[in-house]
């Protein structure tokens, strides 16, 4: 009997470091605020051009997490992309004139959206629009602009550099 | 080309009849369930010898396996100055491919071929026609305990992989190379996904656990009961889990990740 | 049941007949076993000797005829009624069979456990009993590794009255022992069966020991009785193949050699 004692402690052993492990995967590896953040409030931005903003990009402030995108929608008449930001709850005094702008981390890394506090007294509430805002820098376009300006530049600078 | 097709034919035949008697078998083994619950000091027997033995080579083989990706990972990753990148990218390759994949492997290695040579040697020295004759059903008694403790330890394990294997690369990453330990678990909580990846990952490995299980209980319950036929059997146990897991881990990789 | 209950004859086969895929192992059999006495059936080894006992057992079905034991036919019970019935039947096989994972005393403890819902306390003192009956109580914490072949069997034998059937049947009890635990078995299969009232049914090639014990002995070859009665019937019967079994004459019904063809012909006549 005592062998069958031994048996049940180390089985026990056995399921506790298994559900550990599996906690640990959803809360130390994974985002287990993915669930949490259903709740918050909603506000919408339009961008001339998202780039490659998905959906469940984080929202940031002063680089601190605030919010997610929860969703990105394309509006007919205006021609721009909707994106539909929900910021916790906890932040609810971010000013009406908050500028966005989409941004990316790292050459390689993922689209987020920063916000930049703007003056007001007034603050966002679920529904509010940020009407400030600045579309992604496509690499490609950025790379044309610099090509161009720099065959501009070269024509001009010619003389001084040789 | 007459004796081609015929061969072909034979194979044919043979692999869904043993299809047809494993389905029966797993049928039989399912409504054996209930009964083997009842018994769940049985349950925990097994739940020892297959999850608690074999936590030790889930254990070495996570931690090796993490620690070597952390440091392939980082000197490709080092490249593009984007070694702050290394926490997701071995968090999702263990969790959502290398965890229930290796474990599965492993588990069929350690604990499949344990289970067929365990069950065939019963069957071999007459205990599950004893039993039978002593009016027990050796499925509720001997399989349905054994297919339990199978499918809870395989979903176990498989965390149990990936957690270490994290762990691994966390030491290296960390402490060998200088990634930035903040950076290292915040971009992986921004980038691995609780139900797009973990939760998919242990939908993958409570598959593969239920048919590394049912591949062994069956081959030991099927094997031909002499020394060479559960050696045979173990063989194959091992085999065919390995094809099952690869193969189903494909068909389960395209249906949960294919679209986006 | 009434009516069977007063049956002299415990074991009725008629008509069996068995093959596997092709090869026909049983081929027309008809075999009475009265209750309380010790019946042997004999014959060259894959004779389907073990095969009449897995029938009557259940484990297996006949593809014609019939096997009554007490009045029920085997092949047609259903799955609960047919482990109802071997609540009622021991055996003991060729190697025992003993569960490796459990001492001896669980061993024998096991059919207890599984099909009673006795108190622990009487369990006890029911295996203990047992045990004694086949002299190893002494043994009862030992693993069934530790055993020599001889006291495993033994303990199976105990495994085997646990429930006190009303029959045993026993595959081979005597293959592969010394002298002394030959002679140990079969005093306990004579004794068991006389004082627990049992009914036994034993399958040997052992010639000597089984006809010192048995009330009845069945000769089974090429899937038929040759030969059926009393050890002395056999003894007097003028049957070659009984001449040849009892006597161990290595030629006769059962020929020494593998057909083959002619033996000057092999070695003097063309090769192929």
């Amino acid at each position: 009997m005592v062998k069958q004692r031994q048996i049940e402690v180390l089985v026990g052993g056995f399921i506790a470091i298994g559900i550990a492990a599996l906690v640990m995967l959803a809360m130390k590896v994974s985002n287990i605020s993915a669930f949490t953040e259903h709740e918050g409030y909603e506000v919408v931005a339009k961008f001339n051009n998202i780039g490659g903003l998905k959906a469940k990009a984080p929202v940031t402030m002063a680089g601190v997490h605030v919010g997610r995108v929860v969703g990105v929608d394309f509006d007919q008449d205006a021609y721009k992309a909707v994106v539909r930001l929900r910021i916790l709850p906890k932040f609810d005094r971010i000013p009406v004139d908050t500028s966005a702008g989409i941004f990316t981390s790292g050459v390689l890394g993922e689209s987020y959206v920063g916000l930049e506090a703007g003056a007001e007294e007034e603050y966002l509430r679920a529904g509010s629009e940020i009407t400030l805002t600045q579309s992604a820098m496509v690499l490609e376009n950025l790379i044309g602009k610099f090509l161009f300006d720099k065959a501009a530049g070269d024509d001009s600078s010619k003389n001084d550099e040789f | 080309m007459d004796q081609w097709l015929q061969a072909l034919g034979k194979g044919g035949l043979s692999f869904f009849e043993r299809l047809g008697r494993g389905n029966v078998f797993l049928l039989r083994t399912l409504t054996g369930l209930p009964s083997a619950m009842g018994h769940f000091r049985l349950v925990i027997q097994q739940l020892h010898s297959v999850g608690v033995l074999s936590i030790q080579i889930i254990g070495v083989s996570g931690l090796t396996v993490g620690m070597v990706l952390g440091l392939q990972m980082y000197n490709t990753l080092v490249d593009f100055g984007a070694e702050d990148s290394l926490g997701p990218v071995v968090a999702l390759s263990l969790v959502r491919e290398l965890g229930p994949v290796l474990a599965a492997l492993l588990f069929a290695g350690r604990a499949g071929s344990a289970l067929t040579a365990e069950i065939g040697l019963m069957k071999a020295t007459e205990q599950l026609s004893g039993m039978e004759m002593m009016a027990v059903d050796p499925i509720k008694r001997v399989i349905a305990p054994r297919f339990v403790a199978g499918f809870i330890s395989m979903p176990l394990l498989a965390a149990i992989f990936s957690a270490v294997g994290i762990l691994g690369s966390y030491f290296v990453g960390i402490g060998l190379l200088g990634v930035d330990s903040g950076a290292f678990w915040s971009q992986m909580q921004s980038k691995v996904d609780l139900m797009e990846d973990v939760v998919n990952g242990v939908i993958k490995s409570v598959v593969f656990g239920f048919v590394a299980t049912w591949i062994a209980v069956f081959e030991g319950y099927d094997a031909v009961p002499t020394t060479e036929g559960v050696s045979r059997a173990t063989t194959r146990t091992v085999v065919h889990t390995a094809f099952a897991v690869l193969g189903l881990d494909f068909v389960l990789t395209a249906m949960m990740f294919g679209e986006d | 049941m009434a009516n069977a209950s007063k049956d002299e004859v415990l074991v009725r086969i008629r008509g069996l007949h068995f093959s596997h895929g092709p090869r026909v192992i049983l081929d027309g059999i008809d075999v009475d076993i009265r209750r309380g006495s010790v019946a042997t059936i004999m014959g060259p080894s894959g004779t389907g000797k073990t095969t009449l006992l897995r029938l009557i057992g259940g484990q297996l079905k006949p593809d014609a005829g019939t096997v009554e034991v007490d009045g029920q036919n085997v092949a047609s019970l259903s799955r609960g009624e047919l482990f109802q019935l071997r609540k009622r039947m021991g055996m003991m096989f060729q190697t025992g069979a003993l569960f490796t994972d459990l001492t001896v005393f669980d061993n024998v403890a096991f059919p207890l456990r599984e099909h009673t819902d006795l108190p622990e306390s009487m369990i006890r003192d029911l295996v203990i009993i047992k045990l004694n009956a086949v002299g190893l109580r002494g043994a009862r914490d030992l693993m069934p590794s530790e055993l020599s072949g001889g006291m495993a069997r033994r303990v199976a034998l105990a495994r085997a009255i646990s429930l006190d059937p009303m029959m045993i049947m026993y595959d081979e009890p005597f293959t592969g022992q010394d002298p002394i635990t030959v002679g140990v078995i079969m005093q306990l299969i004579r004794r068991l069966n006389d004082n627990m009232g049992l009914t036994s049914v034993i399958v040997s090639h052992d010639v000597a020991e089984v006809s010192a014990i048995s009330d009845q002995i069945c000769l089974l070859s090429g899937g038929k009785v040759v030969a059926d009665g009393s050890p002395r019937d056999l003894r007097e019967s003028q049957s070659a193949w009984a001449k040849q079994f009892l006597n161990a004459e290595p030629d006769g019904p059962v020929p020494f050699h593998y057909p083959a063809k002619d033996y000057r012909d092999d070695l003097f006549g063309e090769r192929d």
